[in-house]
């Protein structure tokens, strides 16, 4: 194996239920790029969104539980999550700590009171798509590749929390997905709403809210023809899958666009079976869309370039492609 | 300067939010209500319920719907050109209608509550605890539609009946006790 590289690594709740598939993918996608992860010892949930509106000094310490607990391990100061919702809670507490000497002094007596304390600014917070993208390089993975993804069209979905607020990538277009997607060998389609909200804990207390910013998603994937959706967040996943049929009855649509983690594309790029990838587990069945890897797209190769019909007016056009 | 209680909601949710101060130069521009995915549902846009509470009028803040809309997606935060941390803010106004009885959806905190009740008691989330015990209370027709949904996610073992529990939950209470008596002391 050639450059091993690890890391201290914190799951979060999700990656051992709603997500077990995004953790079964993981898993074995480090293995081929040489990925060590040390889980924290005795990790709590980090809070989520709902810690903060309660009570927020209470929410930054269960954060800080973390933290201190990934510094007593005594392993990479690269502390790497999956969940963005996770990655947001601990690289705000540990942002927050550095900023704001209130917070820290407040934070530390709190964890004094469990014999912890955090010196803030010790991790560098970390998403597993920064560390697959920038650490292993998209050279190294494209030296992986055994079954490209040509054939399918993917549409790179970020969401929020892994690029707002700033994290060193764009806020609101960012493309580092999109390239690793490409350097598996998809054809990546535009998503201008790529990092648009999945409407969160809102599928909970509010459907209304949450299934019309799921159908909005839903309807820009289908507009630019993607057969699949990708994401990297646990939340953007189970809602987009999950309630896609909740939103079709609300609103009358026919969507069945299955959401894939982009540790499930990467696994069977590299030749993986389904089974290691937790490929299955689904609610949208991704089988139809994942047939057309290998294929060689039709519409790309057989159609010739219309020509512009002189007395047209310019107007823009879009493909009438996709599920609806 | 006064105490905390004798201040007005505007100098509380300044001060206990992590950059909160900056709310003072909110130039009213509106950013914040363009930017935001679930604005239509709510009674006031973001810009609105700023200037409400920078007017004082502290009781239509507290009751207002829109933090409990708010779905932390972070576009206004980024977008705000006085680098207003708005989130936060929505975060800390409505801790500030919890602690006065005032929010305008019970059910809207009740959720945030049942969550942290689970945190609490496991040191983990508790998803099928929380839906279940949630739905029952607050939404128990859409429990009943739901449930073929919640069967899917179980057989496909994306849903786990029993909580995760951590090792040393002893430490984890003590933590959060102290932060709670900090918080309680400062306020």
């Amino acid at each position: 194996m050639e450059n091993s590289r690890t890391y201290t690594y914190y799951p979060g709740c999700s990656l051992q239920a709603t997500a077990h598939a995004y953790d079964e993918s993981m898993q074995a996608v480090n293995k081929q790029l040489g990925l060590t992860f040390n889980e924290i010892d005795d990790w709590n949930c980090c809070g989520a969104t709902e810690y903060f509106s309660v009570d927020a000094l209470p929410a930054y310490s269960l954060v800080a539980r973390n933290l201190s607990l990934a510094v007593q391990s005594n392993g990479s100061q690269d502390l790497v999550a999956p969940c963005s919702a996770c990655f947001l809670n601990l690289r705000k507490t540990n942002d927050y700590m550095s900023k704001y000497k209130d917070l820290n002094s407040q934070v530390n007596q709190a964890l004094a009171a469990g014999g912890l304390s955090y010196e803030a600014g010790a991790l560098n917070v970390r998403h597993l798509l920064d560390v697959v993208i920038e650490d292993v390089g998209l050279e190294q993975i494209k030296t992986k590749v055994t079954k490209p993804l040509s054939g399918i069209k993917v549409a790179p979905y970020y969401g929020c929390l892994i690029v707002r607020p700033e994290t060193g990538y764009n806020t609101e277009y960012p493309t580092h997905l999109d390239e690793l997607m490409v350097t598996l060998g998809a054809d990546v389609v535009d998503f201008p709403m790529k990092t648009h909200c999945c409407g969160g804990h809102m599928t909970q207390i509010s459907e209304e809210t949450a299934y019309e910013l799921i159908r909005r998603l839903l309807q820009n994937a289908s507009d630019y023809g993607a057969d699949a959706i990708v994401t990297l967040c646990p939340m953007c996943q189970l809602n987009l899958d999950a309630y896609q049929n909740e939103v079709n009855r609300m609103f009358g649509t026919n969507f069945h666009i299955p959401v894939l983690f982009f540790t499930q594309l990467m696994g069977i790029a590299f030749g993986l079976s389904e089974n290691a990838l937790g490929l299955g587990s689904e609610i949208i069945p991704a089988g139809p869309a994942l047939a057309k890897i290998g294929t060689v797209d039709e519409q790309k190769t057989r159609e010739r370039p219309k020509r512009r019909d002189k007395k047209a007016l310019p107007m823009p056009s879009m493909d009438s492609g996709g599920n609806e | 300067m006064p105490k905390t209680s004798e201040r007005g909601l505007f100098e509380q949710v300044m001060a206990e939010t992590p950059g909160g101060e900056t709310l003072i130069t909110c130039l009213q521009c509106g950013t914040c209500g363009g930017s935001c995915p679930s604005g239509a549902d709510m009674d006031s846009t973001p810009r609105r319920l700023f200037a409400l509470l920078s007017a004082g009028m502290d009781k239509d803040v507290l009751e207002s719907n829109t933090p409990w809309y708010c779905v932390s997606c972070y576009y206004c935060t980024v977008r705000c050109p006085q680098d207003i941390p708005i989130t936060d803010l929505m975060y800390a106004i409505k801790q500030k209608a919890i602690q006065a009885g005032k929010y305008h959806q019970d059910s809207h905190a009740a959720f945030s509550e049942s969550f942290i009740g689970y945190v609490e008691r496991y040191g983990r989330s508790f998803e099928f605890g929380l839906a279940t015990r949630y739905h029952l209370t607050h939404h128990p027709l859409s429990m009943l539609r739901k449930g073929g949904l919640g069967f899917s996610m179980m057989r496909k073992g994306r849903l786990n009946v029993t909580p995760e529990k951590i090792n040393n939950l002893p430490q984890l209470t003590a933590i959060l006790k102290e932060a709670k008596r900090i918080a309680r002391q400062e306020a």
